[in-house]
């Protein structure tokens, strides 16, 4: 986890969670109606990223944040990751 | 930020005034994409709103943007829309803004099919005073003016609003948020009087009277009691008490008021230059 001024970021391969902890006010909207349950909520109550790996890239909880402080982004395949998958690489 | 729509952000007004979880922020959010999917141009689009934590919206977004008097952004609106019809007119208001004091000027703008787009934040209650009830309060909920619960009848806002000659109506409610942004840019492309209704949640004026104290207690609960429009329909009249449909109930394609306006204006002037 990276940290830049109050803005957390989360990341995978697939995946970059941003959260902007300076406007985030910890509703707990996108921690309660996440299908998968990526977020847990930080003692701030504040959402974390824990289970990054089991996002599906819905975008619920940036739709549904009312302060704007949640952002998700999928990653655009990598051109080692294609190879990778589909076993050119040899 | 990557969030493209933050392009129509008064960025240094952020973090907004609103209560944490208040539904005005999911709708506008809902708002700015809807908007984003039309392309228009910043300059063309023009946000009106009253008085109340809903109309607090137009401070926030970097529109031609005007915060009027209590019940009162139609009428502005219309002064707007009629000086340049080429302008993208939306309002914004609360339930008591839109239904109550400016009741109206709502059923007249419906009434003449002006081309405005109104967005009511329904959260049921007067938010920013203190959880006064409003003409939108269920009967029996709480409100600080209805401490042993309202007796009122509420309003059906879209069977008023279709009734009263309107081109767009649908409803919507804060939990299913990309069906709202989706009749939002439907009323916006509308041509005539669009009205989108959204059932919001209010936690602080309403949720903590209503025992509804969180955002998440009131987004459960503002899920339990929306149904889509269809399934409604079906229900046995007994079940249908307490529950709120949704969906799209009025599309259709009528006469507006600024072009009948210029229409008239054209036909008179074409009279004199004939005499
Ligand atoms: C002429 C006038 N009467 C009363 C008020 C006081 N007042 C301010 S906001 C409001 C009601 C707000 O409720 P609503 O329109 O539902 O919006 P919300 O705050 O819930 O978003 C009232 C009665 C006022 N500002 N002006
Ligand atoms: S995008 Fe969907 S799955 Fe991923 S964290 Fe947000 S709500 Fe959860
Ligand atoms: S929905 Fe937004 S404001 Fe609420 S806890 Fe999540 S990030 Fe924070
Ligand atoms: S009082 Fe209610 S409507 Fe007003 S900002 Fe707070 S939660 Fe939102």
């Amino acid at each position: 986890m990276d940290k830049k001024n109050n803005l957390k970021v989360y990341q995978n391969e697939k995946t970059v969670i941003t959260v902007n902890e300076d406007w985030c006010k910890s509703c707990g909207i996108c921690i309660h109606f996440c299908p998968k349950k990526v977020l847990v909520s930080n003692e701030k109550g504040f959402p974390e990223a824990k289970n990054i790996d089991d996002c599906i890239h819905c975008m619920l909880c940036e739709l549904r944040c009312p302060d704007f402080a949640i952002n998700v982004e999928k990653k655009e395949k990598t051109v080692e990751h294609i190879v990778n998958q589909k076993g050119l690489e040899d | 930020m990557n969030n493209s729509i933050t392009q129509y952000f008064r960025k240094e007004m952020f973090p907004h005034i609103w209560c944490p979880g208040c539904g005005i922020g999911i709708i506008l959010g809902s708002m700015l994409r809807a908007i984003q999917s039309t392309g228009w141009e910043k300059d063309e689009v023009v946000m009106v709103s009253g008085i109340g934590c809903s109309s607090r919206i137009t401070g926030y977004v970097d529109f031609n943007t005007m915060n009027t008097t209590h019940g009162r952004a139609l009428p502005f609106a219309t002064g707007i829309k009629m000086a340049n019809p080429a302008l993208k007119v939306i309002t914004v208001m609360g339930d008591g803004d839109c239904a109550a004091i400016g009741g109206n000027h709502f059923i007249h703008s419906a009434r003449r099919n002006i081309d405005i787009t109104a967005i009511i934040i329904n959260n049921m209650i007067y938010g920013m005073t203190g959880g006064q009830y409003s003409p939108l309060t269920p009967t029996g909920k709480l409100g600080s003016t209805a401490p042993y619960g309202n007796i009122d009848q509420s309003f059906d806002i879209a069977a008023l609003a279709a009734s009263a000659g309107a081109s767009y109506v649908a409803r919507g409610n804060v939990f299913d948020v990309n069906q709202i942004t989706h009749f939002i840019k439907k009323a916006l492309l509308k041509k005539g009087f669009s009205v989108v209704e959204i059932i919001a949640d209010c936690p602080i004026s309403f949720g903590r009277i209503n025992q509804l104290r969180t955002p998440v207690q009131m987004l459960e609960w503002i899920k339990s009691i929306t149904v889509a429009k269809r399934v409604w329909e079906g229900l046995p009249e007994e079940e249908k008490a307490g529950k709120i449909p949704t969906g799209e109930f009025l599309d259709i394609d009528i006469p507006e008021y600024t072009e009948k306006y210029q229409e008239t204006c054209n036909r008179i002037q074409q009279g004199r230059r004939e005499k």
